[in-house]
């Protein structure tokens, strides 16, 4: 199968979810039952719209951050972007009882913040190494003030809003989420796929890369700050939504091959057929509520990824 | 046509490795920089790459300074084979080698004939064609030698570097691929090596720059400048020469 097939097929998939994701919930909405019309354009279409961007967008950052870091294992919580984030919301519900639009911006400033210190902890050094864990520090910092603010909370009715930025849900977005979201999902979609070509050269290492006139501190700036505005608008508009990133690249690889620059289009399309399906699923729980899409990708990613470990047990598994 | 370092000094952090080394490398020759461990060969392949920039001096690549060029430009006339002989990622050999077209392709752009082309020369020059849709990961060392020499050679640069291009290969591989790197300066490119291997360096170089400390020795033609009496003096062993041949062995350690 031709890989132009193979990519149709994704996008299949995409388009079969979006259309799920349009009809599935609570109330099952036939296509242009009219006194549903309401419900479909307020709710159903902008939480469809912003799944699909997120989607996409996580599955693109897990692509990128693992092809420029040459590590399976990163994703957008390792370099910790997703709990700056959340930081940022928890800190804006908690002690300035802000509006959406406060918490959006709170968050989005933490996530561009986080990134600019990774930058600077890491500037004018390639390794790997020394990013991943000047990352793992922030989200460690991150956390640690996160669940801080919680324990000195003013409010202790505000904590329950906080657990939604903890474990995000697209639960009753709508297009005011949306328009807020979608530009900087899509710009820093656009950053990450432009670091797409120099992956590949990173591939033989940073010397070799360096050698083929790749620039490496252009590449880190183009990932930074992509995944700074893409997790950040993610995690601002829906929390925090793990396992995305990490998953979709490794279930893609046996499909699509190894190279990095190859991988990013089918794990876009990846990204957002597993968010709009996963939150399609996460509707039609039984019991009054829904299941929060945060856990329900942890509840299928952790034990999806061990088996994938287990499978690849003794086989050089990158 | 020459590749000249001029009073290059080099730091690694806060400790000078290279000091005021002076060295001209000619097009259609090997060059095989030889010393002892730590003694700032890899350090000198790098700044005649463009890929560490230099305390003081400057590194002219044929009449222009080499800090002038954009990376894409240098990229294009000077190959670099790190020692690093790692790929990341499980991609086809072919794969491997496309990368050497990186500096001539337009980001995001597919691979043009031209690509093709010197893909397939270079996998060919390498005898790596058989191994081409094989996946890096299955190769044994001196296959994967190969296809990373390849990867080098598509990229069509007028300049080779390469560090060590020897580590970890059995004699015939070892052969096998300095003989294409003779090819290519026979070519005339020319060829940079940091070999470790004193027989090796002895039987193919044409011109020697012997570090010792970060100070050059000796620079020159390999007959003037590989005696037994340098060797000693650089390497502290005594050699014992093939006869009839340029080769010489280490034989003994001196202690001083």
């Amino acid at each position: 199968m031709s890989r132009t097939l193979r990519l149709l097929c994704l996008a299949a998939l995409v388009v079969a979810g979006f259309a799920l994701s349009l009809v599935a919930g609570k109330q099952w909405l036939p296509w242009g039952s009219d006194p549903a019309t309401a419900i479909f354009i307020e709710l159903r279409l902008p939480r469809a719209l912003l799944g699909l961007l997120l989607g996409a967008m996580l599955g693109v950052s897990g692509a990128v951050l693992q092809g420029f870091l040459r590590n399976p294992l990163a994703d957008p919580a390792v370099i910790g972007v997703s709990s700056s984030a959340a930081f940022g919301a928890v800190a804006a519900i908690l002690y300035a009882g802000a509006s959406s639009l406060g918490i959006f911006a709170a968050a989005m400033s933490a996530a561009v913040l986080s990134m600019l210190l990774l930058v600077a902890l890491t500037w004018r050094n390639a390794d790997p190494v020394a990013f991943i864990l000047a990352g793992t520090v922030l989200s460690s910092l991150a956390g640690a003030l996160t669940a801080f603010l919680i324990s000195i909370a003013p409010n202790p009715y505000a904590v329950a809003g906080v657990l939604d930025w903890l474990m995000g849900a697209l639960t009753d977005r709508g297009l005011a989420d949306l328009a807020r979201a979608a530009p900087f999902l899509i710009v820093g979609t656009i950053l990450l796929a432009a670091a797409g070509p120099a992956l590949d050269a990173l591939t033989l290492g940073e010397g070799a890369a360096r050698s083929l006139g790749i620039r490496l501190g252009r590449v880190q700036a183009l990932v930074v700050l992509g995944t700074g505005l893409g997790v950040g608008a993610g995690v601002a508009a829906t929390g925090v939504i793990g396992f995305v990133g990490l998953v979709v690249p490794h279930l893609l690889r046996p499909v699509f091959g190894h190279r990095p620059s190859a991988l990013l289009l089918p794990s876009g399309l990846g990204g957002a057929a597993l968010v709009l399906v996963a939150d399609s699923l996460c509707r039609l729980a039984p019991g009054a509520g829904e299941v929060r899409l945060g856990v329900a990708m942890a509840l299928i990613g952790a034990p999806f990824f061990l088996g994938l470990l287990l499978r690849h047990r003794g086989r050089a598994w990158i | 046509m020459d590749l000249i370092a001029d009073r290059l000094s080099v730091d690694l952090g806060s400790r000078r490795v290279l000091y005021d080394v002076d060295a001209t490398i000619r097009r259609g020759r090997v060059t095989v920089i030889l010393g002892p461990n730590g003694a700032g060969k890899s350090t000198l392949l790098k700044a005649l790459a463009g890929l560490v920039t230099p305390a003081a001096g400057s590194v002219t690549l044929e009449g222009a300074p080499l800090a002038a060029l954009a990376p894409r430009q240098r990229a294009r006339r000077i190959g670099y084979l790190p020692q690093e002989a790692a790929v990341h990622w499980n991609v086809p050999a072919r794969d491997v080698v496309a990368l050497g077209r990186v500096p001539h392709r337009a980001p995001f752009a597919g691979p043009s004939p031209a690509d093709r082309a010197a893909i397939d020369a270079a996998l060919a020059t390498t005898h790596a064609t058989d191994l081409a849709d094989r996946p890096i990961a299955d190769l044994s060392g001196g296959e994967r030698a190969r296809v990373l020499l390849a990867r080098v050679l598509a990229g069509e640069p007028d300049w080779l570097l390469a560090d060590e291009p020897l580590a970890s290969l059995d004699p015939a591989h070892q052969i096998d691929i300095l003989d294409r790197l003779c090819g290519s300066a026979v070519a005339g490119r020319g060829v940079v090596l940091v070999l470790h291997d004193l027989a090796q360096a002895a039987r193919i170089a044409d011109d020697v720059i012997l570090l010792r400390d970060g100070d050059i020795v000796a620079a020159g033609p390999a007959s003037c400048t590989l005696t037994a009496a340098r060797i000693a003096e650089v390497f502290e062993v005594t050699v014992a020469s093939l006869p009839g041949t340029r080769v010489m062995v280490p034989i003994g350690r001196i202690v001083r």
